[in-house]
């Protein structure tokens, strides 16, 4: 049986409290893992001012190809896994013999992750928007328009609460490494494989270990690592969200409800954005902040609708290693069922119709001993009112929605990711002035068509280092 | 120890139990004696507990113990006629929201800490030498046993404010922020005791706020050891072999013992069985029979024990002359241990909150 340590400053430690990873549909132990504690925790964390000063033994640049030469081990090689060894292919198939997410899906968000690692140079140039990055080294430097800058570092390490779901979010924390800060990852109970695999890809790409802490364990040590790293990120729902917000330290990564908006200019010509629409509700099995869950248009949502359930409607669950599998399973027990049982309520309100139950040709929720899948749903609402025309849920799950132009901006609510169809000037110009919503796309772009380039819902470098002023000699007389 | 010799002392402890029960049932349950609350309910029981209850198993015939019972006054029909002249206090447990469980008491939390007392090695928990009870106040029956145990010992004990209900209120609102500056202060409580010149050798704590003094002592350059403690003794499901492993080689170090314990309100003290490495920091717990008993139960029949290593609900016993709990269900399982010499009985490790209700537990709030 594979055996999983807790890292503590990359020394493997073993707890004597254990847990053990299933395979969701058998129920066959996968692995063991290794459980730290919160004391432990806030023990290890009074040495995370070393992993800077350690990273710091080595520029931007040199980590950045560090970096790369991990995006390559990551994904390519075998790589030391606890007590055993792991290759690509089985870290695609047990990710997903634990997730619930198909081994394709897993294999992409491999890809991702490795693309990302493979081009953190351009990733960081982007994102510092071309701040010479020795700067972030040092403190402070000249830019080459001749003005002093500095930036302070506002932590010596990055705590990862991470969640079980979703594997994709692992490039939020890529960054860290490369900008010389350590890295506090407290894996999701059923997804340790990303956080394992990439600590030793970049140990094995020369990153020195003593950067790294992996905490697997309950609760408490998710509390421990956001109380005791001074900026932290944590993934869960709208209530995670709001017990966090206004809190510097901490950046809370919620539900999306990401969103295509037509402009009136554009929705005539809808059926030309099937594609678009049906690929931003369905790819990675809707499970994404950046999924689709709403599309909004002044008319024929009612087509759009019915387009959409033709399409995504007969979807139905298929082998998960199965390489067209299309959807992944619940695996928390209940989940579906509760999911299923709140849509079934909500689509009761006046001016809710379900477009897709009558392509699906069976119950949206397709129950299994221990798993379950919801397929593809497609609701119509005829207006903005109803509670399901601003809802997201973790499967192929959107609701079309009736609303002015004039009224969209100010009745989506707070948006992750906006692909807007339109060439209006003005409602664009309204549209980039919106603060309700993140990620913009003006333009033919699929909500998850992510360019690395761009900040995320907040800029990583803006959450970790400070712009502040710098003298070192006398500014110029008045 | 030979089998056949702990064999011998767990028949001669067992003789000894079903003579307490006898004797407990008899002083609750004879109208000159008893309590108003259980001279009521005997008229509900179907069999006649002064007659038809001769040893420990017999108890199997009362209906388990509500805990709901407990739930408001009048806390004298708890008062036992025979006791009806003493000083009687009132322990709560509970009571975040709505009316506390009550549990009245006279002298049994000292003579529980009493008799943990006798199980205290004196090395490592010097006579005469004072405490602090880093635990919650209140009115709560942990405090006053703590002190008492002080005095018993020849020491003074030094307390803090602590209002468990507060922080529960905050953790059912997600202030964590909150929590976290209510623990501050807790703990600034308990440097500023220990700064204070009082030769403070000897401890109780609960895991969390140990492990927060002891990190605030070393961000303050010192230690747990070099505040001068040397013995230590905590309690409740945080006390686990992870947690017992982290203290004694990271915590605190070689010189201080640690000891764990469990209970609450309602049964007294549970000591720990002597640390040993070969145990591997696995935590047995041995119930003070025969004043109390604990069983590991069957999760379908809380009359049937679970076999020895096998895992079950934990079932509380009570025979005192203040207080008679004929089988309580707990909010914890674990395993049933086999008898060891020092306490020829069965034993519990692995206490944890019972599976059923974990999710919806809040543990460990101070």
């Amino acid at each position: 049986m594979l055996e999983i340590p807790v890292i503590r400053w990359g020394q493997p430690y073993e707890s004597m409290e254990k847990d053990k990873i299933v395979h969701f549909e058998t129920g066959e132990a996968v692995a063991t893992v290794n459980n730290a504690n919160a004391g432990l925790i806030k023990m290890d964390m009074r040495k995370q001012g070393k992993a800077r000063d350690i990273l710091r033994q080595f520029t931007v640049e040199q980590l950045c190809e560090m970096s790369a030469k991990a995006a390559d081990l990551y994904q390519f090689e075998t790589l030391p896994l606890g007590n055993g060894t792991q290759t690509p292919a089985e870290f695609c198939r047990t990710q997903s013999a634990t997730t619930g997410l198909p081994e394709h899906m897993c294999a992409g968000n491999m890809k991702k992750n490795a693309y990302v690692l493979r081009n953190m140079r351009h990733t960081l140039e982007a994102l510092t928007r071309g701040l010479p990055l020795e700067i972030l080294t040092k403190g402070y430097g000249m830019e080459s328009r001749g003005v002093m800058v500095s930036y302070q570092a506002q932590t010596n390490v990055l705590g990862m609460v991470l969640p079980s779901n979703s594997p994709g979010v692992h490039t939020l924390w890529m960054p860290v490494i490369p900008l010389q800060i350590g890295l506090v990852l407290k894996p999701g109970p059923q997804e340790p494989w990303t956080p394992y695999r990439m600590y030793e890809a970049f140990a094995q790409a020369g990153v020195p270990r003593e950067v790294f802490c992996v905490y697997p364990g309950g609760p408490e040590c998710g509390a421990a690592v956001l109380e005791t790293c001074n900026r932290a990120m944590i993934f869960g729902g709208i209530p995670t969200v709001e017990r966090y917000h206004g809190n510097p330290r901490v950046q809370a990564h919620g539900p999306g409800f990401s969103k295509i908006l037509f402009g009136d200019d554009m929705v005539d010509d809808w059926e030309k954005y099937l594609d678009l629409m049906a690929e931003s509700v369905f790819a990675n099995s809707g499970r994404s902040c950046i999924s689709c869950s709403g599309i909004w248009a002044s008319r024929h949502t009612e087509e759009i609708a019915e387009a959409l359930a033709k399409r995504l409607g007969p979807i139905a669950p298929l082998p998960m290693n199965d390489p067209k599998s299309p959807l992944a399973a619940f695996t928390v027990p209940g989940a579906a069922k509760a999911v299923n049982a709140q849509i079934e309520e909500l689509v009761k309100a006046p001016g809710v119709t379900e477009v897709s139950a009558k392509y699906r040709n069976g119950d949206r929720h397709v129950a299994h001993e221990r798993y379950d899948f919801l397929r593809p749903t497609v609701i119509h609402c005829t207006s903005t009112e109803p509670t399901i025309a601003n809802t997201e849920y973790m499967f192929p799950f959107v609701s079309v929605v009736k609303c002015e132009q004039k009224d969209m901006i100010s009745k989506i609510g707070g948006t992750l990711v906006a692909s807007c169809l339109t060439k209006d000037e003005a409602w664009s110009r309204q549209l980039l002035d919106a603060t309700n919503i993140d990620r913009l796309n003006i333009g033919e772009v699929k909500t998850i068509q992510l360019h690395w380039m761009q900040p995320h819902e907040g800029n990583i470098i803006d959450f970790l280092f400070r712009a502040r002023a710098f003298q070192n000699s006398p500014p110029p007389s008045h | 120890m030979s089998d056949t010799a702990l064999a011998a002392k767990q028949a001669k402890a067992k003789e000894l139990l079903d003579e307490h029960t006898r004797q407990t049932v008899r002083w609750h349950f004879s109208d000159e004696t008893g309590c108003p609350f259980w001279l009521e309910k005997k008229r509900e029981f179907k069999f006649d507990p002064l007659k038809e209850v001769n040893c420990f198993e017999d108890l199997k015939k009362f209906p388990n113990f509500e805990d709901e019972w407990l739930r408001g006054g009048p806390i004298r029909r708890w008062v036992p006629k025979g006791l009806a002249d003493k000083p009687v206090y009132v322990f709560e447990t509970g009571g975040t929201t709505g009316i506390p469980k009550s549990r009245m008491v006279i002298e049994d939390h000292w003579i529980d800490y009493e008799n943990f007392s006798d199980t205290l090695p004196d090395e490592h928990f010097p006579r005469g030498s004072n405490w602090l009870m880093l635990g919650p106040s209140g009115p709560r029956r942990l405090r006053l046993a703590v002190e008492h145990l002080a005095q018993y010992r020849g020491g003074i004990c030094f307390c803090v404010d602590l209002d468990p209900r507060w922080v529960v209120k905050l953790l059912k609102k997600g202030d964590i922020s909150g929590v976290k500056a209510y623990a501050d202060h807790v703990i600034d409580q308990a440097v500023t005791i220990l700064s204070a010149g009082h030769d403070i050798k000897c401890a109780f704590a609960t895991p969390k706020l140990l492990e927060a003094l002891a990190l605030k002592l070393m961000d303050k350059g010192s230690s747990i050891e070099e505040s001068g403690i040397k013995g230590i003794f905590a309690g409740g499901t945080e006390f686990t072999p992870q947690w017992y492993r982290f203290c004694r080689e990271e915590l605190l170090g070689p010189n201080v013992y640690i000891t764990p314990t469990y209970g609450n309100t309602l049964m007294g003290l549970a000591c720990g069985k002597p640390f040993d490495p070969a145990d591997n920091f696995k935590i047995t717990y041995y119930a003070p029979q025969p004043r109390a008993v604990i069983e590991t139960v069957e999760f379908k029949d809380y009359n049937q024990v679970v076999p020895y290593g096998s895992t079950g609900r934990v079932k509380l016993y009570t025979m005192t002359k203040e207080l008679f709990v004929p089988g309580f269900m707990e909010r914890d399982e674990g395993e049933r241990e086999l008898p060891h010499d020092k306490y020829p009985w069965d034993g519990i490790s692995g206490t944890r909150p019972f599976h059923e209700f974990a999710a919806t537990t809040t543990v460990g709030v101070y």
